[in-house]
């Protein structure tokens, strides 16, 4: 038990994915301009994210392995989560209209979210279980979704703010984020894992 | 057959059997979250002029559009006038009518509405009234329209309590600008007569415009 909270733990402040291991950098400074988007696409890439690690984990585990076949991982992944989001995107336009039109674009696009792969990858290096393959996709996604928002009501209020005109949009979104990777650096040593 | 010649049939068979795997989820997907949607509502709704005016008595151009797709009359959309009617004829494989005057008449040119800003009291009425969100204004503050996002669909003028909004036909800019040819007394085959206005046309993509 201590293990799984501690993998929670890890993925979601620890070794945040965004700003400590810097994957899904795309996501986080294209879709972060303003908060209500931001929240779908954290949304929209927690379902994914999990779902994917999951059906990855039983790629790798019952069909790559048996075969002898662990060099095809990483295309085999670029199927599963083709295939994931495709479906996620089709399921949930049928059954949540509404959903569908929040999250959008914001759905295919996770298909090239390096965050997702790199979640499936690093499950097969750090050898996780089932449960734990779950968990890490999950606290992975929830550790995206929590600096996205923050990073989008940030981008929000610095909108309004009286930027020096050489840092306004792009540069001083940067910088924001520079100093958030710092401030999650404070983070090292809570746990050990 | 050598090993390594082995390995990479089974690594061959076993990606196409995966490929082909998640290409039936994907297709049965497909089929069993089929969502029903009308096609042609839209190619009928990108004919129509979105001015959102209402005077076809439906509350705007999409439902008109969804109107006709079941097989309401054509011609009841006068600000789209005879060059939508033709292009809704067009489409839909049914002879053209003319305009419907229970609806209103064509405008011979297009319009767009202006506030007499000195004498507007800010009662937001016209406001409530526009259903593109084309005027701007407040409570007890100064409105005015947006002459870009503006219609000139005529809405906005019957609520207005001191009669301070104007329709002005659309000032002659780059974009709207097509040459006036000299009219050189010899008489024109229907099919030079601008659809619109009964006039010669000389410009083949404003008429393609004025369909669309």
């Amino acid at each position: 038990m201590t293990d799984y909270l501690l993998i929670l733990v890890s993925t979601i402040l620890v070794n945040n994915f965004v700003l400590v291991q810097f994957l899904g950098l795309c996501p986080f400074m294209g879709v972060s301009n303003k908060l209500e988007t931001a929240i779908g696409m954290g949304a929209a890439t927690t379902f994914v994210l999990t779902l994917a690690s999951v059906c990855s984990y039983l790629v790798y585990n019952y069909i790559l392995l048996p075969f002898d076949l662990a060099y095809l991982k990483t295309i085999s992944f670029i199927m599963v989560i083709a295939v994931v989001v495709g479906f996620t995107e089709m399921a949930i336009r049928k059954t949540s209209p509404l959903l569908y039109r929040v999250l959008g674009i914001f759905l295919p696009l996770i298909t090239t979210n390096c965050a997702v792969l790199g979640v499936a990858l690093l499950n097969i290096k750090r050898d996780n279980g089932f449960v734990e393959s779950i968990l890490y996709g999950f606290g992975a996604a929830v550790g995206f979704s929590l600096v996205m928002v923050l990073f989008a009501a940030m981008r929000e209020r610095i909108a309004v703010a009286d930027v020096p005109k050489p840092f306004q949009g792009s540069a001083i979104a940067m910088i924001t984020a520079g100093l958030m990777s710092l401030a999650f650096m404070g983070f090292t040593g809570l746990v050990s894992i | 057959m050598s090993t390594a010649v082995i390995a990479i049939i089974v690594a061959v068979v076993v990606l196409v059997v995966l490929a082909a795997f998640f290409g039936g989820v994907l297709g049965f997907a497909a089929v069993r979250f089929k969502v029903e949607g009308n096609p042609i509502v839209d190619q009928i709704n990108n004919l129509l002029p979105q001015t959102q005016c209402g005077q076809c008595s439906y509350p705007g151009c999409k439902p008109y559009a969804e109107a006709i797709a079941n097989g309401e009359k054509i011609n009841k959309c006068p600000p789209g006038g005879e060059g939508t009617i033709q292009a809704l004829a067009d489409l839909l494989g049914v002879d053209p009518e003319p305009l419907d005057a229970e609806h209103g008449a064509e405008k011979d040119v297009p319009t767009v509405a202006v506030i007499r800003e000195d004498e507007c009291i800010g009662c937001t009425k016209c406001i409530q009234a526009c259903p593109v969100d084309a005027i701007l204004g407040a409570a007890k503050q100064m409105h005015t329209v947006i002459a870009d996002e503006c219609t000139g669909c005529d809405l906005c003028v019957e609520p207005c309590p001191v009669d301070c909004i104007d329709m002005v036909p659309v000032a002659r800019d780059t974009g709207s600008w097509y040459w006036q040819a000299p009219t050189s007394g010899v008489e024109l085959i229907a099919t030079d007569k601008h659809p619109a206005t009964g006039q010669p046309q000389h410009d083949p993509s404003d008429d393609q415009r004025g369909a669309a």
